[in-house]
């Protein structure tokens, strides 16, 4: 039926002069194309999140002490205890004031070797590029592990520092890991800068030359409004990745005692769902991805709104 | 949020195309600028690279040397000792090493081919044809790219258990076939690379719409899947919360997490110091070399998906 409605329908477009492009007449083809990937993006991405907004509304009950436990509606009880939980905030708290250091500081210097990597203040510029690039070959896991062995105060081939200053220690736990974030990622995003800079036509700058303006002038004034776009974008997928800290940590936790199985929020998430409870695991699970969520999309916002004045 | 951001043609990435220096035109720079760019550059080079080498250095010692030795770099007998531990990570365990290398090749690989080509048909159909509830399925995937894989971990945990198919290959690789991300670029490339007019005559020619995308469609596209499919073979195989929480029998492990269940028993058998070591520098190899060798396509996708 309605594969006859929507081919009237489109022979009537076609009768009455321009038609659609596509249109219905490639609805067949559309699904074609369309239907693998929706269907595996709902089981695996939409399920998934509604799931774990249901189980985050159920709770456990027993009838006495020792009767069975049932799942029963629990409204948004998990939620209350979420919002409670002390050492769920001071998680979060833990993972901002870390994206708040490390962030900036790892995007300034991806902004500074993009910008010399574009200059021609540099000789072998492939060499350093490649050079810089090659840590994101490194999984998190792996690379975690290495630097674990370069903190540690017996095996760091730098003792002259790991044997003064306890990197592993509870005071600097966080920015240990936050030197190993930055070295896996700096790269990454110096190339997205770079090849954003390379977008911009030489004509623009080159007046400005002629008139004597410096590299580091023309950096300043031209460059790097023209690559804010990048920057953002860059941004964006960083903050993502800080709430979700997870990886270094965990692996750290081999290294140092001075990490608890609460660090981070997917810690907490994770070690929630070990005890099992996985109620409050997904409450907690929700909430971090709609903090996520909020996070990014207000910062894109903020940034455009910055930008359109 | 811009979705059709202008593309630059590849011929721009090429640095030797772009931006040569015109000597002789506008101020030279100083050699003080100079040596200060390359002074930066080159301290942040050791800060790259040392921690690598140091990877490579370790992995040719015995435990012995890696504790007495100097750290940095080799032993006499480091070429033996190398060639024996990498022989020894190979067979210990009844070589449970390189059947975790295979898994990573295998979920990466397969998963990544799979979920690129799946993309292409999707990002090309919301680029190229207009229906009903295009920019809302385009928007709700775009939703996709910002919800973090960590925080889809757990409902996904719960639901395989459901169905019982916890601890098995299909609870890693099946989740490891979706890319939002790649549906996003791929709408981006086929919107600026394929132009309607090809379609066109395709069609004219008698060509149905499918076997268009799958004859002329897609190598037109096919810069833009190097970078779709590059993208999503590291996004696997560095997956590590998702294996850690599906998997629990060794045999079906990535080398990710393979090599994080050694670390961990570090302290019990020290012989495992030395194949963690190895085991690492091993498996960072074949990444690395696809990373070099296909830079190119790199940086053309990372230039596509910047937002306007």
């Amino acid at each position: 039926m309605t594969v006859i409605t929507s081919r009237r329908r489109a022979a009537k477009a076609d009768a009455q002069g321009p038609k659609p492009k596509g249109g219905f007449r490639y609805r067949k083809a559309v699904a074609i194309f369309v239907v693998p990937f929706a269907v595996l993006f709902v089981a695996f991405y939409l399920v998934p999140i509604l799931y774990a907004v249901y189980q985050s509304l159920l709770k456990i009950q027993r009838q006495g002490t020792f009767g069975a436990p049932t799942q029963v509606f629990g409204g948004l009880s998990q939620y209350v205890l979420v919002f409670q939980d002390s050492v769920f905030w001071s998680s979060i708290l833990r993972v901002l004031a870390f994206g708040i250091v490390q962030v900036p500081v790892m995007l300034a210097l991806a902004l500074l070797f993009a910008l010399l990597l574009d200059s021609p203040l540099l000789r072998g510029k492939r060499f350093f590029r490649l050079a810089f690039f090659a840590p994101y070959a490194v999984p998190g896991v792996i690379a975690a592990i290495m630097w674990g062995y370069l903190y540690s105060p017996s095996l760091s081939p730098f003792k002259f520092v790991t044997g003064n200053v306890d990197l592993l220690g509870g005071g600097t736990i966080l920015w240990a890991i936050a030197n190993v974030v930055t070295w896996v990622y700096v790269g990454y995003n110096m190339l997205i800068i770079y090849s954003s800079l390379l977008a911009i036509p030489t004509e623009i700058y080159e007046a400005a030359r002629l008139d004597g303006a410096s590299q580091f002038r023309i950096a300043i004034a031209i460059k790097i409004p023209l690559v804010v776009p990048a920057i953002i974008l860059t941004a964006v997928f960083s903050v993502i990745g800080t709430l979700q800290l997870l990886t270094e940590p965990l692996v750290f936790r081999q290294f140092t005692s001075s990490i608890s199985s609460t660090f981070t929020p997917n810690m907490l998430v994770y070690s929630t769902s070990s005890v099992p409870n996985f109620n409050l695991a997904a409450a907690f699970s929700v909430v971090l991805a709609v903090a996520t969520f909020i996070l990014s999309i207000g910062f894109l916002r903020l940034t455009q709104r910055k930008a359109d004045q | 949020m811009s979705v059709d951001a202008p593309l630059r043609p590849a011929e721009t990435f090429d640095d030797k195309t772009t931006r040569a220096p015109k000597r002789g035109r506008g101020p030279r720079e100083s050699v003080m600028s100079r040596s200060a760019a390359m002074l930066i550059m080159g301290v942040f080079t050791l800060y790259f690279l040392i921690p690598i080498f140091w990877l490579l250095v370790s992995s040719t010692k015995t435990l012995d040397n890696f504790n007495t030795s100097a750290a940095l770099w080799f032993t006499p007998s480091s070429l033996q000792d190398g060639i024996a531990n990498v022989g020894r990570l190979f067979t210990y365990d009844g070589g449970i090493f390189p059947r975790w290398m295979l898994n990573s090749i295998v979920y990466a690989t397969v998963a990544g081919g799979l979920g690129t080509i799946l993309s292409a048909m999707c990002g090309y159909a919301l680029a190229k044809y207009r229906f009903w509830g295009r920019e809302a399925l385009f928007n709700i995937f775009l939703g996709g790219v910002l919800v973090p894989a960590t925080a889809l971990a757990l409902p996904l945990f719960l639901i395989f258990s459901k169905v019982q198919l916890t601890d098995t290959f299909w609870a890693v690789f099946l989740p490891s076939i979706v890319s939002p991300f790649g549906v996003y670029l791929c709408r981006i490339y086929a919107s600026s690379s394929v132009p309607d007019e090809i379609i066109e005559a395709a069609r004219i020619d008698g060509s149905g719409e499918v076997r268009t995308f799958f004859t002329v469609a897609i190598r037109l596209m096919s810069p833009a899947l190097v970078t779709v499919f590059l993208f999503q073979f590291v996004a696997i195989w560095n997956n590590f919360f998702l294996p850690l929480v599906m998997l629990r029998t060794q045999s079906l492990f990535p080398v990710t997490l393979g090599l994080y269940t050694w670390n961990s028993n570090v302290s019990q058998y020290p012989e495992l110091r030395t194949l963690v070591l190895v085991g690492a520098f091993v498996s960072i190899i074949p990444l690395l070399i696809a990373f070099l060798s296909l830079q190119r396509f790199w940086r053309s996708g990372l230039g596509a998906g910047g937002l306007k």
